[in-house]
Parts: C-alpha cells; sequence; structure tokens
C-alpha cells in the first residue's frame, strides 16, 4: 500500500439539483463548466483521463465531453453501477494514478430525473415489486420491529436532512419540514411516506484528482483519499443477509477505515447515502458511529443540538438523487467541509472525513476516508 | 423447459445443480457455484415468511424457500413472520415475474 501514489482532490464543480429536462451531454458539461470556471490553474493539456459516472444509456459519452470540454484524454469511459457509479468513478480514478498509469483525472457524474438507473429489470426474485419504495419498505418494516422504533423517530433524518439542505445553495429541495409534516405525507406503503424518500433529479457534479506533486503544485488546500473500501454481495435484494442492517456498508466502512489507519472515532464529518428515512440510522450503525438499534437517537441528538456532522448537504433526501452525480456530490461536500469552505453548513474544524454511498438496497457498498 | 418457461405455465421449479445438488438462485442454466447444468424441480414446495409490508392493502412479503430462494410475493391475507406458505398464482406479466402465496 505504501508503495502506491498517494492521491488529492484539487478541484470540484457542482451545479444546482433541479427537475430539467436536459440532454445527458448537456448536464455532463455543465458541472465540468463550472469546475474549469473556478480553477483557472488546471490546464486541460495535462488532464489524463476522463471518467464519467452516470446510469444514463446514452454511449460513448467520456469522449463526446472531453470533446465538449476540449480536452484529449489518453483513458476516456464510463462507469455504471446503479447508485455508486460516482464513488466507484473515484476508486478507477484513484487506482489510476495510485499505479502511475494518470497524473491527472477529470471525473464527471451527471444523471437525468428519469434515470434508467431506478429500477434493476434483472432483479426477478422481487416479483412485481422492483420500484425502490418496496426493498425501502421491508428495510423499515423490519428495523422498526428489530429495534422497536417507531414511524416517528424514522421521520426526524428526513426534517433534519431538509434543515440541512436548506443551506445547500445546490439542493433539490430549500423546504423544513416537521415531524408531523413527514408523518402526513402521502403514504406509500404502510411503511414509507413521501418525505421519507429521496427524489430522482436532474444534477452534475465534477472532480479532478491528482497525484501528490501535481495537487501540491495545482493547490493549498489538497485532500487527500486515505481510505478506500468496496463490498458487493449480491446484485438482488432477496440476498441480502439481513433487513435491518447492511452487510455491504459494514464490511466497505472496516476496509476503509483500516487503509487510512482511522477508527470510526476519528472521523468528524460524513455524508451517508440516506435513499430513504430508514438508511441513515442503518448505515450509522452499520459504519460503527452509533450502536445497533441507537442510530435514531444519535440523528435526533444531532437534530437537536443543530450538529451537521452527518450529511451536512442534506443527504440524498434533502439535495435530491441524480444517481451517478451523488457520490461526486458527496465527496465535494466532504471536501469543502475540510478546506472549510461549507458556508452555513460548516463543521467545526473536521481533520477527517468519510463518504458511504451504495446501491440497489445496500446489496454493493463503497465508503471512502478523506484527510486534509 | 427453462425456468421461465414453467413459469409463464404457473409451475413455480426450483432450480438445482446436476453436479452439487446446490440450489441456485436467481435461477440460472448454469451453477454458481460449480459451473455445472441446471435442472428444476417439480413440487408443492412450502416457503416461510421473512418479512412483509403492505401497499394499498394489498400485501407483499418476502418467502423463503429451502432455507435459500427468496423471492416478493403477494399475499392476500394479513402475513405472519415465520408462517408457512405456498405459492397459489405464479407466472409472467410484462417481463415481470409475479408470484402470489396463501
Amino acid at each position: 500500500m505504501n508503495d502506491m501514489n498517494k492521491v488529492g482532490i484539487v478541484g470540484y464543480g457542482i451545479t444546482p439539483f433541479t427537475k430539467d429536462d436536459k440532454k445527458i451531454e448537456s448536464i455532463l458539461l455543465d458541472s465540468a463548466k463550472e469546475l474549469f470556471k473556478n480553477n483557472s490553474q488546471i490546464n486541460r493539456d495535462e488532464i489524463d483521463a476522463v471518467l464519467i459516472s452516470t446510469n444514463n444509456n446514452s454511449k460513448y459519452l467520456s469522449p463526446v465531453l472531453s470533446e465538449m470540454a476540449g480536452i484529449q484524454p489518453k483513458i476516456a469511459h464510463t462507469i455504471e453501477s446503479l447508485c455508486n457509479s460516482g464513488t466507484n468513478s473515484i476508486v478507477s480514478a484513484y487506482s489510476y494514478i495510485a499505479s502511475g498509469l494518470a497524473d491527472m483525472i477529470l471525473i464527471t457524474g451527471a444523471e437525468r430525473y428519469d434515470s434508467p438507473g431506478q429500477i434493476l429489470e434483472w432483479d426477478n426474485s422481487r416479483g412485481e415489486f422492483k420500484h425502490p419504495i418496496f426493498w425501502a419498505s421491508i428495510f423499515a418494516k423490519s428495523y422498526k420491529r428489530e429495534f422497536s422504533i417507531s414511524d416517528e423517530q424514522l421521520s426526524i433524518v428526513s426534517v433534519k436532512n431538509h434543515k440541512q439542505a436548506k443551506e445547500n445553495p445546490n439542493a433539490l429541495s430549500n423546504k423544513t419540514y416537521t415531524i408531523e409534516d413527514v408523518m402526513n405525507s402521502k403514504k406509500l406503503t404502510d411503511d414509507l411516506r413521501l418525505l421519507d424518500c429521496s427524489r430522482p433529479c436532474t444534477g452534475s457534479a465534477s472532480i479532478i484528482l491528482a497525484s501528490e506533486q501535481k495537487a501540491k503544485q495545482l493547490t493549498d488546500q489538497p485532500v487527500w483519499i486515505t481510505g478506500i473500501g468496496q463490498k458487493t454481495i449480491s446484485a438482488g435484494f432477496t440476498k441480502n443477509i439481513s433487513f435491518s442492517s447492511m452487510e455491504s456498508t459494514r464490511l466497505a466502512g472496516k476496509t476503509a477505515l483500516k487503509m487510512a489507519g482511522k477508527n470510526i472515532e476519528n472521523i468528524d464529518v460524513a455524508e451517508i447515502h440516506d435513499a430513504f428515512s430508514v438508511c441513515e440510522p442503518m448505515a450509522l450503525e452499520s459504519l460503527g458511529f452509533s450502536n445497533d438499534g441507537k442510530g435514531t437517537s444519535m440523528v435526533k441528538e444531532l437534530h437537536e443540538t443543530n450538529n451537521f456532522k452527518i450529511n451536512p448537504r442534506g443527504g440524498l433526501i434533502g439535495t435530491g438523487h441524480p444517481l451517478g452525480a451523488t457520490g461526486i456530490a458527496q465527496t465535494i461536500e466532504i471536501t469543502q467541509q475540510l478546506q472549510s469552505n461549507a458556508g452555513n453548513r460548516q463543521t467545526e474544524n473536521p481533520q477527517a472525513g468519510l463518504i458511504h454511498n451504495m446501491s440497489a438496497a445496500a446489496t454493493s457498498s463503497t465508503v471512502l476516508v478523506l484527510e486534509k | 423447459m427453462s425456468f421461465e418457461s414453467k413459469l409463464t405455465e404457473g409451475k413455480f421449479c426450483i432450480p438445482e445443480c446436476d453436479e452439487c445438488k446446490k440450489i441456485v438462485w436467481p435461477p440460472s442454466e448454469i451453477c454458481s457455484y460449480c459451473f455445472g447444468n441446471v435442472h428444476l424441480k417439480e413440487g408443492d414446495f412450502v416457503g416461510k415468511i421473512i418479512e412483509f409490508s403492505s401497499q394499498k392493502d394489498q400485501f407483499f412479503c418476502i418467502v423463503e424457500f429451502e432455507n435459500t430462494i427468496r423471492i416478493m410475493a403477494k399475499i392476500s391475507e394479513t402475513p405472519e413472520i415465520g408462517k408457512n406458505v405456498k405459492i397459489s398464482k405464479c407466472g409472467i406479466n410484462d417481463g415481470n415475474y409475479v408470484f402470489q402465496v396463501i
């Protein structure tokens, strides 16, 4: 591990998440343009690779974005892994740099509000219940029974994350809600309400990774990727070992922390993949931020003390979930936090942050650790 | 006959490897453990309810067969965790497998 080159984040660009009906190619360019506008020190001729994160069915998107952005990279391709495509792309870019194949890489994630990545057609074990609200309902029912948790306790996740999203100018939502609002929002199933769900949207996020030498030349505030963990248990939802915890998250978290030489207590700020309310406490428990069954108590305490430690940008629930852009947007948030550049969302002097990004009912998880 | 052709006839079969005898799920013609060929076992299989929820008074549940196979199925009566059930109806509708248990 020590022989590998160090990899840092040297720039980012992100645009507001919306319900806009735009072509994927234009959406990709939106955040790439933002990135180069805000980082004029980055020479596009020195970009060795352009990696695209999306579930969109359009083809050849990396050469397309490269041409539109005036880049002629050595390596150009798309990475798709449903909802954690974004962090998967970051892991691929990290590997190219750590191995010496590339020195500087642009990663752009984008999605349209009508992404085909919302339904995994292959997973026939789910019968006619393929929409994500059904696995989320099973998770919620199982979690509530296992730990005697109420719908009201789960709804605080949505209240907290909408409140935090209000401080994020790029978030889809800019409204705050009470527990009653969440409880009274449209009932989608017996165990899930509308405000418990993240919403698909149109969005784009770009990031540039570079080798240590290049990162130090290009920025005074590099943020280093010091831990990476990934685990895939299955593709099919019903193969999950438990419906009240996330095994892939537990294993990915352990690997990432071990690589970074950190304990979960050393993590000051984290982005958690709250596709639905119940996912936040489940992930907090599986990552070790709280004991089993105590995730909602942690969420309640953070909310009551106005502590933005978990999901400062508003999570997927408050910010919106443009699948391929989500993992990159989460990574940008932790970068901004570590650079003390997160505006009203800033947590107190964080030294280390964590990103949790998962796919298809936690059948697969990626965890990253970032440090100043 | 493939699992899907049997399912279209309303028959739920359990795919089992000719070589290692393990159950292969989701259905495949090749075993995910030893890459052996897979055959279909027919029968009146009994499953167990693992979890459930409901949408507009329609209950849906996760049912486990032979401690291995899990499917999501409709059920008309209020489900109970651990209760034994059998497939009452199955098929393919609009490309999706559909299962009902009783």
